[in-house]
């Protein structure tokens, strides 16, 4: 059953109820409210690696015998499904990393360090994850550029006057998410890459945040690079995405090397493999880009739209009910201008406690900060709670939160 | 994951002591002439502590401590202070981890021990000189 499903999305309407039943964790009983950090996998998922495991493991791109050419079908099958997802021209742009980070770090590594030079500039924002500042920062500090953060207004959101006024100084890299993790906030990404694009600068967009719940058509917003991971759009961790555009990375050397990545190695030099294996060395998570593959099954069934719609409609429900709440400060902006992510805290409780409490509950809050300190400084706290939402979110997770929280009010009262 | 069921009127993990340690923690503040001053953070979480020492003859004649942070850091570090007060330098070397959790006499899952031990490894590190970083790795 499991296995038949594997193959193909799911054929229901968005129905959460059924969509649920998909998800296996939540017969816990758990709220689930994190899925900015971590979504949860459906059997179809799971399925499609325990197919792989039991049914055709072995490695790919080597080996002759039919299993090993089941594996590779399957393997090389998830980077057409990511290409239609993200609308590539073609699956040569679609580079499996581990991850966003990973993703991110090739990009700063293997175009960064053959492209940023002494006096470049490198312009940020603030609302970036650690993974979309530190790496920069490395190459930077290397190279001797400078990097500019483009600051929020009091809503959260990015000060666009100051984004065009750091473009007159033609920077050499622009990088941005195209939402928030810690706050929701839903950049303005067509714009800003357009912008910087006639600044002339290079564009990466970080879509760790903004794949799995807006979609995303690259050729539409007409970045350079987008990465994005499989662990937070219903995929295992372990696999996730880097698109480049083609011309970009055939200019680009390897960020790691050896086997599967070259075409031929004699003792006086190495050729490289062609697109896009010349940036995917050694043994791969084989399973998990299967399993990344049946999560861009299952969302392309639900559809991207209906997904935003059913995240808008759970994100007003829990503004409106945490509005409601003495002594509760939401951070970011109105609901209509963020996706399914709030942040707030409680006067006199730390959201540690907060969460703490929550747990026995078995609601699933964040507490921290998000790996987004620079952020978390300039909104002058130390750590939120973050609640977050995904396709099998429904009312009643948000509900037993509000709960939650006003059982924390009970005790620290 | 934590199997304790939250009921309301019995609450073990956040017991009265520890909300009134947080809400009125002792020995709060700073002195003015310290011999021993030293702050310790946990940045995950934006946990804060510092704590002034007044050595006389060995003893800890007088302590403060300052910080922010969650309740479990802020009511271990205001229960550590109430144990040092007084006491002689030589016992207050032999608090370990076990005399602050005890103190606090809750069951601390493994995410929440840092913040447990932060007024401890402030004691360690500042009264002790010991490194951080060996404080770290135990």
């Amino acid at each position: 059953m499991i296995a038949g499903r594997a193959q193909g999305a799911p054929n229901v309407s968005f129905d959460v109820t059924a969509i649920r039943k998909d998800f296996p964790i939540f017969e816990t009983g758990i709220a689930y409210l994190d899925s900015a950090n971590t979504s949860q996998r459906p059997r179809q998922v799971t399925g499609a690696m325990m197919d792989y495991f039991e049914k055709f493991n072995s490695n790919i791109h080597r080996a002759a015998y039919r299993i090993a050419e089941e594996a590779t079908v399957r393997y090389e099958a998830t980077r057409e499904k990511l290409r239609a997802f993200i609308n590539a021209s073609s699956t040569k742009e679609i580079i499996y990393t581990r991850g966003t980070t990973e993703a991110i770090n090739l990009v700063a590594y293997s175009w960064g360090r053959k492209n940023i030079k002494k006096g470049d500039l490198i312009v940020l924002t603030i609302l970036e994850h650690h993974s979309n500042i530190v790496p920069w920062q490395i190459l930077a500090a290397e190279k001797g550029a400078t990097i500019e953060y483009v600051d929020i207004d009091e809503r959260g959101e990015l000060r666009q006057d100051q984004f065009r006024k750091l473009l007159e100084r033609s920077p050499k890299l622009v990088a941005f998410g195209q939402v928030s993790n810690a706050l929701g906030t839903i950049n303005p990404a067509q714009e800003m890459v357009a912008a910087a694009k006639a600044a002339g600068a290079t564009v990466l967009v970080d879509g760790a945040q903004g794949a799995p719940h807006q979609g995303v058509d690259v050729r539409a917003l007409g970045c350079d690079f987008y990465a994005f991971s499989g662990h937070k759009m219903l995929g295992p961790t372990g696999a996730g995405v880097l698109y480049g555009r083609r011309e970009l990375l055939e200019a680009m050397d390897p960020f790691m090397s050896g086997g599967d990545m070259i075409k031929a190695v004699r003792l006086e030099g190495t050729t490289y493999h062609d697109l896009p294996w010349k940036f995917e060395a050694g043994t791969q998570a084989i399973a998990e880009v299967i399993g990344l593959g049946a999560a861009v099954d299952y969302l392309t069934g639900l559809g991207m739209d209906a997904i935003r719609s059913h995240e808008r409609e759970i994100t007003e429900y829990a503004y409106e009910a945490l509005s409601d709440v003495e002594g509760l400060t939401l951070f970011g902006p109105p609901p209509s201008r963020r996706a399914g992510v709030i942040s707030f805290a409680l006067e006199g409780i730390h959201p540690h406690d907060l969460a703490t409490i929550a747990d026995r509950d078995q609601v699933c809050l964040r507490a921290g900060h998000h790996c987004a300190m620079p952020l978390m400084t300039r909104l002058d706290v130390a750590a939120t709670a973050r609640a977050s939402f995904y396709v099998y979110t429904q009312k009643d997770e948000v509900d037993r939160l509000v709960g939650s929280i006003k059982e924390a009010q009970r005790i620290f009262k | 994951m934590s199997s304790r069921a939250g009921t309301s009127a019995d609450d073990q993990f956040y017991r009265e002591f520890i909300i009134d340690h947080f809400k009125n923690p002792r020995n709060f503040g700073r002195l003015e002439h310290p011999d021993i001053s030293h702050e310790e953070d946990n940045p995950l979480c934006g946990d804060v502590i510092g704590m002034d020492f007044q050595i006389k003859d060995g003893v800890i004649e007088d302590i403060r401590f300052h910080g922010r942070g969650c309740a479990i850091s802020q009511a271990s570090a205001s229960l550590l202070t109430e144990r040092l007060k007084g006491l002689p330098l030589e016992d207050a070397k032999k608090i370990g981890k076990a005399d602050v959790l005890g103190d606090l006499g809750i069951d601390i899952s493994p995410a929440r021990i840092k913040c447990a031990l932060l007024s401890l490894k402030v004691l360690k590190v500042g009264a002790y000189g010991l490194a951080a970083h060996e404080e770290d790795e135990e």
